[in-house]
């Protein structure tokens, strides 16, 4: 069988890879006889990647022929020779050296070229497309005599383009005629934000400009006119408005063809000629042009196992549009339908302005199913957005939070790998599903690397690389393999691994942990320093200031305040229960007015007072200690407050005493260190006045006694708290937080907070409930005597400090002054203090005298 | 010109501690294996003078400070903001001269 390929694109290689593949695998009746007729003088390259020939890539390195690939599959290739003329009577293709190959089967793959538009002045010299090695050529020739160089055309194509200019290091502006960027594939709330940050990279961006002509220039080579008065000099023009299929040939040969053009394709690819196929650019299908390389390999794909008559047949029906990409050192990405424009379909917006960031989500008008999206800035969602829409799969609840940061540890709504069905397609780009992925662990590839090499997943625009790293994790996880958890560069181990190494080796120092199961060549980071720290404390509690420890610890820990955005500290003393006297109050009242501290009530039922400087801190905490304060962690992942209500004392239909008992509870864990920062409430009946089941842990009084709730959480992401235990005596409810928070201590990852832990604990609920209520672990003993010890060793960090000259030495403003940090300046807000903003700070704005 | 700061006992290993080196603000680091450093204290990223409290440690064979505000890190030899590289701390130069710690201003 005698085949034709008219192209030598990406996507015509792509059919004769196929060809040359699937042909030695399916008996064929007659052997094939390939030819390709490729009108460039380079066999086919990545196109997509055109750009890096200006970043140093050669056209060697964009090439997609795999060495020998003509010699090893006997196809025959001709390179400068383009078709002239199809005769489908005589099943000919004429050659522009003018000779006769006769086909059986012949392939139209000739793509598109750019679409430049009708203006006067349109041929000027410097006036250039973007396609094309040869097109970057003589941009690089014209680029040496020019300055400030035009991209026409705000689209996906014309971005890159203006990244090639700004790379050969021209002035460079975008023309686009629409009213914001990329105007097909992403909205006006992205558009912005992709301006400002393009903008921000120092191209000049014209949106709403309709060229109506270019001349001469006065202070560079052309002048381009625009209709509304304006205009831009410039030396050079690229046009990069969009592309129109090549159907020339088609068009002779009397083939269909669209009314706008285009090669009109059933779903195997066939033209209207039972033996003639088109595929890539220049094909339409159902009306579409498809301008994505990933639609055409699957054309090629399709075409190619027509020809062959392969038992596992594809058709072609359709692709979906969806991109991610790096525009100029900025992530984009757009998913299916990110307009909206289904009908009942909602969206969510999430602009994060400071960092330019904008993602939206578009969602079905029952909010069950994701049917677009877009992300600029911030694309590491793409991966799992995609699926959720190809596979039509459910939205979890709370959707938003798809788009929404982690800022403390939370996991997002996990899209699990394992909801995903096994013909989910991972790799858009290389057609690769999740069952290939799956096939290829089983046979061996046992990392990312050699997934990629095996499978081809995730090797061309790698946005799917997180969902197959997940896939693979899964797959590998099920085979028994470990998937690592490593903390950081400097041990490979998680957070629970290395709590059990500190412990049964008695490991009290960082540098002992380091040199013993670290990296110890070198000294450790910011994330496994206050992890060991952590660990440390819960293990030992020894005093966080003690002097091996001290570096490990983050700030907050260190200065025992949490630090605020200006470099000051907040100090909140422990008012357990949200109990305190009127004395009390007076006491913090006086220490607030004498240090000028802005006060506040917070959430939690404390005062927390704002605007110390570091060398004020022991002065604060000296005098809260001596009113008979201690400090209220509320700086550590620790304990924080155990909220409560009125409760029976002098609540109506209080049916415990919530006060008395939420003081016993935040005596008896106060300042436990553990992975993340815990939670209480106690509530005195059913009506729930201390929110408990948004916390940690929850206790509410019956007529029975209390029930025992835990793993909920506020915060931005809300979890209710499960019932772990019911009508409980005191005694017996404070076994089983022990139990359970000490559990949770040794076992949860860094910063891993109970709702987390609990969500990702296998066997649930009952599982917990067996090890905390049944001892199904025999831990049960153990646990308790731990928590017995953090208890017995508890000390106020703060008493500790102000005593000792060696810790005080630490808030000094400067090792070698004791003048105040004169940067830390104060206006006046609702009487209070609070930070002054840098125009007021630059004197803009009086500030209020501080003493 | 160098000028004394403090002494190598006021630098405990790995905690930084802020100096006024005529009228800048200095944040000093003493690292395990001795060497001492000086960068800017005031952190680029959140406009506060915080440098000096941040946690010491190594990244991918740099010694680095992360900002104890947004965490960012930054090379103690070359004050290279690792997570971008268009942000820098000023560096000094510092010399021990027995117990002395000594830093150059111009």
């Amino acid at each position: 069988m005698r085949i034709v390929v008219v192209g030598h694109g990406m996507v015509g290689h792509r059919f004769v890879e196929v060809l040359a593949r699937d042909a030695s695998a399916v008996s064929l009746e007659t052997p094939i006889d390939v030819t390709v007729l490729c009108e460039e003088h380079l066999p086919a390259y990545d196109r997509v990647q055109l750009t890096s020939y200006f970043s140093g890539k050669t056209a060697d390195d964009l090439s997609l022929v795999a060495p020998n690939f003509f010699e090893d599959s006997g196809f025959k290739l001709h390179l400068g020779k383009g078709a002239t003329e199809v005769d489908r009577a005589a099943k000919t293709v004429t050659t522009t050296s003018g000779e006769k190959i006769p086909y059986d089967k012949l392939v139209l793959a000739t793509g598109s070229f750019p679409f430049v538009p009708p203006l006067p002045g349109k041929d000027r010299q410097d006036c250039l497309v973007y396609r094309t090695i040869e097109d970057l050529e003589a941009m690089k020739v014209s680029a040496k005599r020019s300055k400030v160089g035009v991209v026409v055309g705000g689209g996906l194509l014309g971005l890159e383009a203006a990244k090639a200019l700004r790379d050969l290091g021209l002035e460079t502006h975008v023309v686009e005629f629409a009213p914001r960027l990329m105007a097909v594939q992403i909205d006006d709330g992205a558009g912005k934000v992709l301006r400002n940050k393009i903008a921000a990279l120092g191209v000049g961006i014209h949106l709403g400009k309709n060229t109506t002509e270019i001349v001469d220039g006065e202070t560079c080579r052309h002048r381009m006119n625009f209709a509304d008065g304006s205009h831009l000099e410039t030396d050079m023009i690229l046009f990069s408005a969009g592309i129109r299929p090549r159907d020339e040939l088609a068009r002779q040969a009397g083939l269909d063809v669209g009314p706008r053009g285009g090669i009109a394709i059933g779903n195997e690819c066939l033209t209207n000629d039972p033996d003639v196929y088109a595929i890539g650019e220049c094909a339409l299908w159902e009306g579409r042009i498809y301008g994505l390389v990933a639609p055409g390999y699957q054309m090629a794909e399709t075409a190619a196992h027509s020809i062959i008559a392969h038992e596992k047949k594809k058709e072609f029906v359709g692709a979906d549009m969806s991109t991610k990409l790096k525009l100029m050192g900025v992530d984009v990405a757009s998913i299916g339908d990110a307009h909206g424009a289904t009908a009942g379909a909602q969206s969510f917006v999430y602009v994060d302005e400071p960092n330019e960031i904008y993602k939206k989500l578009v969602v079905s008008a029952d909010g069950k199913k994701l049917l677009g999206a877009v992300l600029i800035g911030d694309v590491e969602a793409y991966g799992g957005l995609l699926q959720l829409m190809l596979n039509n799969m459910d939205l979890p609840d709370n959707a938003q939070a798809l788009i929404l940061p982690s800022f403390d540890g939370s996991a997002k709504p996990a899209l699990g790998a394992d909801a995903l069905p096994m013909t989910a397609t991972i790799c858009s780009c290389n057609n690769v599903s999740k069952g290939e992925i799956c096939d290829a662990v089983a046979k061996g590839c046992m990392d990312y690397d050699a997934i990629k090499s095996g499978t081809k997943a995730a090797t061309s625009c790698g946005g799917c690389a997180a969902l197959v790293k997940q896939v693979m994790n899964a797959e590998l996880e099920k085979m028994g393999v470990e998937v690592k958890k490593d903390i950081c560069e400097h041990f490979a181990y998680s957070r629970q691994e290395l709590f059990h190494l500190c412990k049964v080796g008695e490991i009290k120092s960082f540098d002992a942990l380091l040199d013993k199961h670290g990296n110890g060549q070198h000294d450790g980071c910011d994330i496994c320093k206050p992890t060991a720290a952590s660990i440390f404390a819960s293990l030992w509690n020894e005093h966080v200031l003690k002097k091996p420890l001290a570096g490990l610890q983050d700030t907050n820990d260190y200065y025992m305040a949490n630090l605020q955005k200006d470099g000051t500290y907040s100090v909140v003393p422990r008012m357990a229960g949200g109990e305190v006297t009127p004395d009390g109050l007076i006491a913090v009242g006086s220490v607030a007015k004498k240090y000028k501290l802005y006060t506040k009530v917070t959430g939690g039922q404390r005062i927390d007072l704002f605007g110390a400087r570091l060398e004020q801190l022991p002065l604060i905490w000296k005098e809260l200690i001596d009113a008979g304060f201690e400090s209220g962690h509320a700086y550590g992942k620790s304990l924080r407050t155990v909220k409560s209500c009125v409760g029976s004392t002098w609540c109506r239909y209080g049916m415990l005493d919530s006060v008395g008992f939420a003081i016993q509870l935040e005596n008896r864990y106060r300042g436990l260190r553990s992975p993340h920062k815990i939670k209480f409430a106690v509530s005195g009946c059913t009506r729930e006045c201390a929110e408990a089941q948004s916390k940690d842990v929850g206790v509410i009084a019956t007529e029975n006694g209390w029930n025992l709730y835990v793993c909920g959480n506020g915060g931005m992401k809300p979890r209710h708290a499960e019932l772990l235990a019911s009508d409980l005596d005191s005694e017996t409810l404070i076994k089983y937080v022990d139990r359970f928070l000490m559990f949770y201590v040794k076992t949860a990852d860094r910063l891993q907070r109970t709702s987390v832990w609990r969500d990702n604990m296998e066997g649930g609920l009952d599982y917990l409930k067996d090890v905390v209520i049944n001892d199904s672990l025999g831990l049960a003993a153990e646990l308790e005597a731990q928590m017995q010890y953090v208890v017995d060793t508890f000390q106020c960090e703060w008493k500790t400090a102000v005593n000792d000259p060696e810790i005080l030495k630490r808030f000094q403003p400067f090792v070698n002054s004791n003048q105040p940090d004169d940067n830390i300046v104060f206006v006046e807000e609702r009487g209070q203090i609070r930070p002054a903003t840098p125009a007021e700070k630059a004197g803009r704005i009086t500030i209020v005298e501080m003493a | 010109m160098l000028e004394k700061i403090c002494t190598l006992t006021d630098l405990t290993p790995l905690v930084g501690v802020p100096a006024l080196v005529q009228g800048e603000q200095v944040a000093i680091f003493r690292l395990k294996d001795g060497n001492v450093y000086a960068v800017s204290n005031y952190d680029p990223f959140s406009q506060a003078n915080v440098i000096a409290r941040g946690i010491t440690g190594n990244l991918k064979g740099y010694d680095v400070v992360a900002s104890p505000i947004y965490k960012q890190h930054f090379d103690l030899k070359t004050g290279l903001c690792l997570e971008d590289e268009t942000v820098s701390l000023k560096t000094y130069q510092v010399t021990v001269d027995g117990d002395n710690v000594l830093i150059a201003h111009h």
